[in-house]
């Protein structure tokens, strides 16, 4: 099956990662969400994907992160998200 | 000492330190605890993303919203804790605020904060993430807004933990702060404060491990509490500042001081002023002036009823119904009549400790003064009123007197000293002096903290370095003048001098050389000999040369002669310029001759031109910076080694070096090839030795199997004669290696000359450094491990041909060991007759003396004292005769070139 790849808009992260949610929630297959638009997250869009992570386990489906920044690559590991996510390039 | 803090936490704090962290406790409480733990993790982490500016546009308004506000938590802080005075406490909250921001407004907190670039250093911030922030009921608004500011600017998030007597007013102002910063793009939940206060919360949080750090402003059982936890804390205690007022001190400005500090916000704050030490000739007017100025001078009595009322008697501590009270409402509760506008109450004490109560902190307008007979005396009150429970706080002098202020900070231990200032405003910093601001006061180990410093944002980091590689300086020394090639002695002529001693062995004036150097000398010149044995120079000899020179008011030495007798002459120099010089000390053992302990003396009460002429081809001494001396009385060898000893003209003239025999020949021209071997790969060699090695390398090579068979050959002994000195000036300044280290140890345990000792052991030195180290020598001038390339380098030099390094190396290891055997060189330490149980015997000493030996500490490859066991069977067993045989592998994992 092929991963479905959805870009977050750098604008409205958090409301990119609820749509993100809410498509994992219905779907089953792996999901890649594209960061490479994003500079920053802030608190909302740590919580977001804490659920994003918290729905994909519960469904067993793999969520990946595609271009993340350093920056927010540093900010997943202090929240301890980094583990839940695999990244790619 | 205790502060007023500590009056309502010590409960805290013996709890916090003794209970498990969970009991008393509820799920609840767990949950809300975590939960604000958790949000301040996240704002944390978010946070690591903003910029320098991003932080600084929120500060600024946060610093405003403290300053508009402080009128109002003052209020609230003095109505809440019935502590001091609303209109101190509004300053206090202004300069938490604007003091503060003036001093970290251009203060770089983010990403690179400071540049060193001529040490290659860089210092990066990063962040704590999570401070558990405890603060005091003494300056509660205050230190919240100090810390706010400095949390944001750090790029921190905060929990605040108030004191319970002042939790409503901190509240507010953290609020007020966090609003204010939210508004400006701080993370969400940045900060918080505790809802309520209970006393396990503490407990908990300071065990928690996402806590970064506990900076805990209060009493000493909280601030003991924070360290105990386990966690990095910023501890600040309580104090009990002595003040020494000195006969010279401005007594106008003093008093005022004294009086504006002690009764600043009611004496709450804890740098203030606790004993003043007067002089006894000034201490009636001073007296009179406070009075004047609104004190009461308390009777004997009064300080009885004073000390009974104001201190716990079974504690020794103050009384938490004073901490904070106006001095009348304090006379009052002692049943003293006081004037109602009294503003300070002042008892004198004949004593400091137990016995004396009041000599205790009081922070309320109470100061004990102390009638001090001498200065000795009145340093050493206020060393005991210091050690009576302010070690590492806070101490006051006021004196015109330099020296004085001197020696009181030399005998008082507190991390602010405040010259004629007031001690409160004074230790605040930013306001009577340059110090950084701060409302946390690190008082030492002495005081049961980390820190001395005023705390300020450099404490609200790591602070990264980031360390570049820097080369480390090198250098390239020779002497001034090096006269070479047949007849060079000619150039004496040029070298004026009124007295001249020529240092000599027997075999030079026999051959007539000393007879040639006379001649070459001017006409006018006077000139001595003294005539040394022809053996390493002993220090009795040294001394009986240094005789001859002061004698004849020598202004010029030439050395004549092998090693040993330059070598005396430099240190007969070093003596008869500088007597004073300690050889033995001078001896002392260095790793880098920049960073040398002891140093040679610069000052010398005469001077000499050292000419040193050189009559062999191998140590290159009248090059070096090196003299060997024996001590007989000690029963050892001291080696000297300064670039000072460097003689100042060398002649290299090969008519001292004709009559050569064959065996010395071949000995010392070997010593020379180890001499550039040892340099080319050494690693301190640089590109100015590696060109003076190279040369020596080719010119051996070509030239010593000549000079070895044709003696009278003018042009080869000129040729190995000048190798011997290019080579010396390559390892003067690079140094030489393990082999000179094996060598020292076997040719003098078992006699064998140092050349000789040498050549048995090169060629499985260059096979052993050719080799992939066990362990590699710190080099910075160096990119990786090189020895193998440059040997290869050689190799080329040669025109020894070979494809690959390896085969290079071996190729260079046949040439040397063909050479070797050209020169009659045996193969082995074996063929000397030397037993192998003989060997056996002696190898523990051996390794043991070569691994002492500093020699290899400039090798590429640092020896293991097994690996030097393996060199030393490897030259006992020999090489394989010009087949480059010693370079089969020491070990396994040594068999093949890097």
């Amino acid at each position: 099956m092929t991963a479905e790849v959805r870009k977050i808009d750098g604008d409205r992260v958090d409301d990119c990662l609820l749509e993100a949610c809410a498509k994992v929630d219905r779907g089953k297959g792996e999901t890649v969400l594209d960061f490479s638009s994003v500079r920053r997250v802030d608190a909302k869009a740590l919580r977001a994907m804490e659920e994003l992570a918290n729905l994909a386990d519960a469904k067993a489906i793999k969520i990946g992160l595609r271009g993340v920044n350093v920056e927010i690559y540093k900010v997943l590991k202090l929240v301890k998200l980094a583990q839940r996510f695999c990244f790619e390039g | 000492m205790k502060g007023a803090a500590m009056l309502t936490t010590e409960a805290v704090s013996e709890q916090t330190s003794t209970l498990p962290v969970r009991k008393n406790l509820n799920e609840d409480r767990i949950a809300y605890l975590e939960g604000l733990v958790s949000q301040a993790r996240t704002a944390a982490a978010v946070f690591t993303q903003y910029t320098q500016e991003d932080v600084d546009r929120i500060v600024k308004p946060m610093v405003v919203a403290g300053l508009e506000q402080s009128q109002y938590l003052a209020r609230l802080a003095v109505e809440e804790t019935r502590l001091g005075v609303m209109e101190d406490k509004a300053l206090k909250n202004m300069v938490a605020t604007e003091f503060v921001y003036n001093y970290v407004k251009n203060k770089r907190t983010v990403g690179v904060i400071r540049e060193f670039p001529e040490r290659g250093i860089v210092e990066v911030a990063e962040p704590i993430g999570v401070i558990l922030s405890l603060t005091p009921i003494t300056n509660p608004t205050s230190t919240v807004l100090f810390k706010c500011i400095m949390a944001i600017k750090t790029r921190n998030a905060a929990i605040f933990s108030p004191h319970p007597n002042a939790w409503r007013c901190c509240h507010e102002a953290v609020k007020i702060m966090y609003e204010t910063a939210l508004k400006f793009g701080a993370p969400e939940g940045v900060f918080t404060c505790l809802e309520s206060h209970d006393l396990q919360d503490n407990a908990y949080l300071m065990h928690h491990k996402d806590i970064g750090l506990i900076d805990a402003t209060g009493g000493p059982g909280m601030v003991k509490a924070a360290y105990s936890s386990g966690k990095p804390a910023l501890g600040v205690g309580a104090g009990n500042t002595p003040v020494y007022l000195e006969k010279t001190a401005d007594l106008n400005m003093a008093v005022v001081d004294i009086i504006t500090s002690k009764t600043f916000d009611n004496g709450t704050v804890c740098a203030s002023e606790q004993t003043v030490v007067i002089d006894d000739e000034i201490y009636e007017v001073v007296l009179k002036k406070f009075a004047d100025l609104g004190a009461h001078i308390c009777n004997e009595k009064e300080t009885k009823l004073l000390g009974r009322t104001v201190i716990d008697p079974k504690t020794g501590f103050m009384q938490p119904m004073a901490v904070g009270q106006k001095a009348i409402d304090i006379a009052r509760a002692a049943g003293m009549a006081v004037a109602p506008n009294t503003k300070l109450l002042i008892a004198p004490i004949h004593g400091v400790g137990p016995d004396h109560p009041l000599s205790v902190e009081k922070l309320f307008p109470l100061l004990a003064v102390y009638r001090a007979k001498s200065v000795d005396e009145a340093l050493k009150v206020c060393v005991d009123v210091n050690h009576f429970g302010g070690l590492g706080h806070t101490a006051v002098v006021f004196s015109r007197n330099d020296d004085v202020i001197r020696k009181f900070s030399e005998v008082i231990n507190a991390g602010r000293i405040i010259v004629n200032s007031p001690g409160t405003a004074g230790a605040l910093g930013g306001i009577y002096n340059d110090m950084v601001p701060t409302f946390s006061f690190g008082c030492g180990t002495a005081g049961g903290n980390s820190t001395t410093d005023n705390v300020n944002v450099y404490h609200y980091l790591n602070i990264k370095r980031v360390a570049r590689r820097t080369p480390a300086h090198m250098w390239f020394r020779v002497p001034n003048q090096i006269y070479f090639n047949l007849n060079a002695v000619e150039n004496l002529r040029n070298l004026a001098s009124v007295s001249t001693v020529i240092v000599t062995n027997p075999a030079m004036e026999q051959m007539g050389h000393v007879d040639t150097v006379r001649r070459h000398i001017p006409p006018q010149t006077l000139v001595h000999v003294s005539v040394i044995p022809d053996a390493e120079p002993e220090v009795k000899v040294v001394m009986q040369g240094v005789e001859a020179l002061n004698f004849y008011k020598a202004d010029q030495i030439i050395a004549l002669g092998g090693g040993s007798v330059i070598d005396a002459a430099k240190i007969m120099k070093l003596k008869y310029e500088s007597p004073e010089a300690d050889l033995e000390e001078l001896a002392a053992p260095f790793m880098d001759i920049r960073k040398r302990v002891v140093e040679y003396p610069t000052e010398k009460i005469k001077h000499a031109r050292l000419i040193a002429i050189s009559t062999t081809s191998g140590t290159g001494s009248e090059v070096t910076p090196f003299a060997v001396l024996t001590d007989k009385t000690l029963g050892r060898k001291v080696t000297l080694a300064d670039y000072s000893l460097t003689p100042d003209v060398a002649i290299v003239d090969p008519q001292f070096v004709m009559s050569m025999p064959k065996v010395l020949t071949a000995d010392t021209g070997i010593d020379c090839l180890t001499h550039a071997l040892e340099a080319g790969v050494s690693i301190l060699s640089s590109p100015y030795t590696d060109s003076n090695a190279m040369q020596a390398i080719r010119l051996v090579f070509k030239y010593l199997p000549i000079a070895y068979e044709h003696p009278s050959n003018e042009e080869a002994r000129s040729m190995m004669h000048n190798a011997a000195c290019i080579a010396a000036i390559a390892f003067s300044n690079a140094a030489v290696g393990v082999n000179h280290a094996l060598a020292h140890a076997f040719g003098a345990r078992f006699g064998v000359s140092h050349g000789r000792a040498n050549a048995l052991m090169l060629p499985h030195v260059i096979a052993y450094n050719a080799s992939v180290p066990t362990k590699f020598m710190p080099s910075p001038n160096q990119r990786g491990y090189i020895a193998h390339k440059k040997y290869a380098t050689i190799a080329d030099l040669l025109g020894l041909g070979g494809n690959t390094i390896e085969e290079k190396v071996k190729r260079l290891i046949a040439a040397t060991e063909k050479l070797l055997d050209q020169l009659a060189i045996p193969q082995s330490i074996a063929a000397l007759g030397i037993s192998r149980e003989e060997f056996e015997r002696a190898m523990p000493d051996l390794a043991k003396i070569a691994f002492d030996d500093p020699s290899w500490r400039s090798n590429p490859r640092m020896p293991l004292v097994s690996e030097l066991v393996e060199l030393f069977w490897s030259a006992y067993e020999g090489r394989g005769g010009g087949t480059g045989a010693a370079s089969r592998p020491h070990s396994p994992r040594e068999a093949s070139c890097i």
